[in-house]
């Protein structure tokens, strides 16, 4: 079956006042029907600006290159009416604060209805009546109530089912959730997780975590994709990739998290810190905080192969990667 | 909400009567009286018109007597200046004139104001921006007793389409000209906070998501974006909007449009005492009432204000 989205070379720039720094490079992906795809990354590796690029939502000085297809549609090349037309309806957005991504000065109702007004062309009878229905499956009490509240009326958690209540509302074939749980409790995400699961299976619908959380890899994603510096470093399962890490960072992020059978005294950082972007190191960008790093790392960027059954990588060490308990 | 606008109006009460009180006192400590002239006038006679207007008996019960009469009878009492006027009259015949000009002034500067604001922060940076700021800080730094005879220059003496002062009955050709020379610095500044707090609002996270749900922008920019935009506009507009219906004696001196804006002026040149106050506590009363439409406004646009 045809992916839903392929991305082919999509390169995400910002001009600042005297320089250009590419905060996206060269990244290639597809999205399968129904698969949950999480892409990881620390703040600053590219990983939300990729996907703000794809829904048009770039800041002004912002550029995109590349391709986004959706069926035949290359989402990049596509005017702001036309993009429209595809945004809210097959492939929607949830943002990483729910306190401040609903308009505080409508009603929800009003916020949910405009949606299906939009792109299902309901009268507005109708769209609130659909609006209630979807704050009831996304789990809101009363949703009736609820829908005649306020945003400052609601807790973190209800805002946040809410925007996912409105990137549902036309069931759109790609859901791209932002960090969906950071902002929120830990009880609240696990809920969240499950919320996620349910709809885009009910619905049919893919969906792109983005995160920097493995906890929420580990609980929802099919397969994932690491960043670093703007470019993906590795592809693959979630089970390949937690199990059999090829990629020195993905090595890291894993070893970095902490678990609580373990106990041990130290956490286990990976040792300085993400590259300012403007002036990226020559060769591997990792290569800086990079424990297996030897003389082609400094020199040549990585290109990123593809290795068995779909997995790829971008690095130049071949051998096994054996995790040695740093000696600080 | 009613509730709200009930205790709002009894608290005006009070406040209005400590400033009948202040102005009062001030005007008393103030050197000199309304009789005070040129002339040297005999002893006998200047008792006589003091007892006249009553100024012969002891100021606190001066006092007391105004404040009844204004209370009771909605009497401001004699113009001390024209023997022939009651304060009543000299506001009844320039208020309205006021009024009407300040009005129209006031409407044509938030919606002209509000839609460059609106235009500019839309699109920022581009000629039509520049064009807009430029426009608001050569407004906002060209004072109206400039604009005024500018327009007289252009419109009565070389184009001959409007006259060139009178009232008129507040004929539209009339108006025009006091409405543009009033509204020009506040349209101004109505524009520069507009634009301001546009800018803000749309690039706010709650922007994005209705981008996000692929909204056309017109329905962005004003189904989402101008109500929070205008918080900043409408605090603006309440002292505004009194400032503009009770006139200008720069208005009233170069159109000659016989508004009360001069007469506030000339009454305090005169030490005319009961004309001051009358205006004084008209100002007060509209000053109340703008601030109280100014709460219920923001209310309304913003919910999370409960009145």
């Amino acid at each position: 079956m045809a992916p839903v989205l392929t991305v082919k070379d999509l390169n995400v720039r910002f001009a600042l006042h005297h320089s250009t720094v590419t905060a996206v490079n060269d990244l290639n992906f597809t999205l399968e029907a129904g698969e949950t795809l999480a892409v990881v990354g620390e703040s600053g590796s590219g990983k939300s600006q990729a996907f703000m690029s794809l829904m048009g939502l770039l800041a002004k000085n912002g550029t995109v290159t590349g391709e986004a297809l959706m069926g035949d549609v290359n989402l990049l090349a596509l005017s702001k009416p036309a993009l429209n037309e595809y945004r809210g309806r097959d492939i929607a957005m949830i943002f990483q604060d729910p306190m401040t991504s609903l308009n505080p000065a409508l009603r929800i109702k009003t916020q949910l209805a405009e949606v299906l007004v939009r792109h299902k062309g309901q009268d507005q009878k109708t769209a609130e009546r659909h609006a209630v229905e979807m704050l009831e499956r996304v789990g809101i009490p009363e949703p009736a109530k609820r829908a005649e509240s306020y945003p400052h009326q609601m807790s973190g958690g209800m805002r946040q089912r809410v925007m996912i209540a409105m990137a549902l509302l036309c069931q759109p074939k790609i859901l791209i959730a932002d960090e969906p749980t950071t902002a929120l409790d830990v009880t609240v995400q696990a809920q969240m997780l499950d919320l996620f699961r349910t709809l885009t299976n009910d619905f049919g619908t893919s969906l792109v975590m983005i995160t920097h959380d493995l906890g929420v890899v580990a609980g929802i994603a099919d397969r994932m994709m690491v960043m670093y510096a703007g470019r993906s470093v590795e592809k693959g399962t979630v089970d390949e990739l937690f199990y059999d890490p090829r990629h020195p960072y993905t090595l890291g992020l894993l070893t970095s998290t902490p678990h609580v059978e373990e106990r041990s005294r130290r956490l286990n950082p990976i040792t300085g810190s993400p590259p300012n972007i403007e002036h990226l190191p020559r060769g591997c960008s990792f290569h800086p905080r990079c424990a297996f790093r030897f003389e082609r790392c400094f020199a040549e960027v990585p290109p990123l192969r593809e290795l068995e059954n779909g997995r790829a990588k971008a690095c130049h060490y071949e051998d096994k990667l054996v995790y040695e308990e740093s000696a600080a | 909400m009613i509730q709200f606008i009930l205790r709002r109006l009894a608290v005006a009460i009070p406040t209005l009567l400590v400033l009948i009180v202040i102005s009062f006192i001030l005007m008393k400590v103030a050197p000199g009286n309304p009789f005070a002239g040129e002339r040297t006038v005999p002893q006998a006679v200047l008792d006589n018109i003091l007892a006249r207007y009553g100024l012969d008996k002891p100021e606190w019960q001066q006092l007391v007597e105004y404040v009844y009469n204004v209370v009771f009878r909605l009497d401001f009492g004699p113009s001390f200046q024209y023997r022939d006027r009651t304060v009543n009259e000299i506001i009844g015949q320039g208020f309205p004139v006021t009024f009407t000009y300040g009005a129209w002034a006031f409407v044509f500067a938030t919606l002209i104001g509000v839609s460059l604001g609106i235009v500019a922060a839309v699109r920022q940076n581009s000629w039509l921006d520049y064009l807009a700021v430029g426009f608001t800080v050569g407004a906002q730094v060209i004072p109206n007793f400039v604009i005024a005879p500018i327009l007289v220059l252009v419109f009565t003496l070389w184009l001959r389409w409007l006259p060139g002062g009178g009232w008129n009955g507040g004929h539209w050709s009339n108006v025009i000209m006091p409405v543009i020379a009033l509204s020009t610095s506040y349209l101004a500044n109505i524009a520069r906070i507009t634009r301001s707090s546009m800018l803000e609002v749309l690039s706010s996270n709650y922007i994005r998501t209705a981008r996000a749900k692929g909204l056309p922008s017109y329905q962005v920019i004003f189904g989402h974006a101008l109500r929070p935009a205008l918080l900043p506009v409408v605090s603006y507009l309440g002292p505004v909007f009194v400032g503009m219906v009770t006139g200008s004696v720069v208005i009233d001196l170069y159109f000659s449009t016989g508004g009360i804006g001069q007469a506030f002026v000339n009454s305090a040149l005169n030490r005319d005492y009961s004309t001051i106050l009358g205006i004084t506590i008209l100002l007060g009363a509209l000053t109340i009432t703008a601030n109280l439409v100014v709460d219920i406004l923001y209310a309304w646009i913003d919910p999370k204000i409960q009145l």
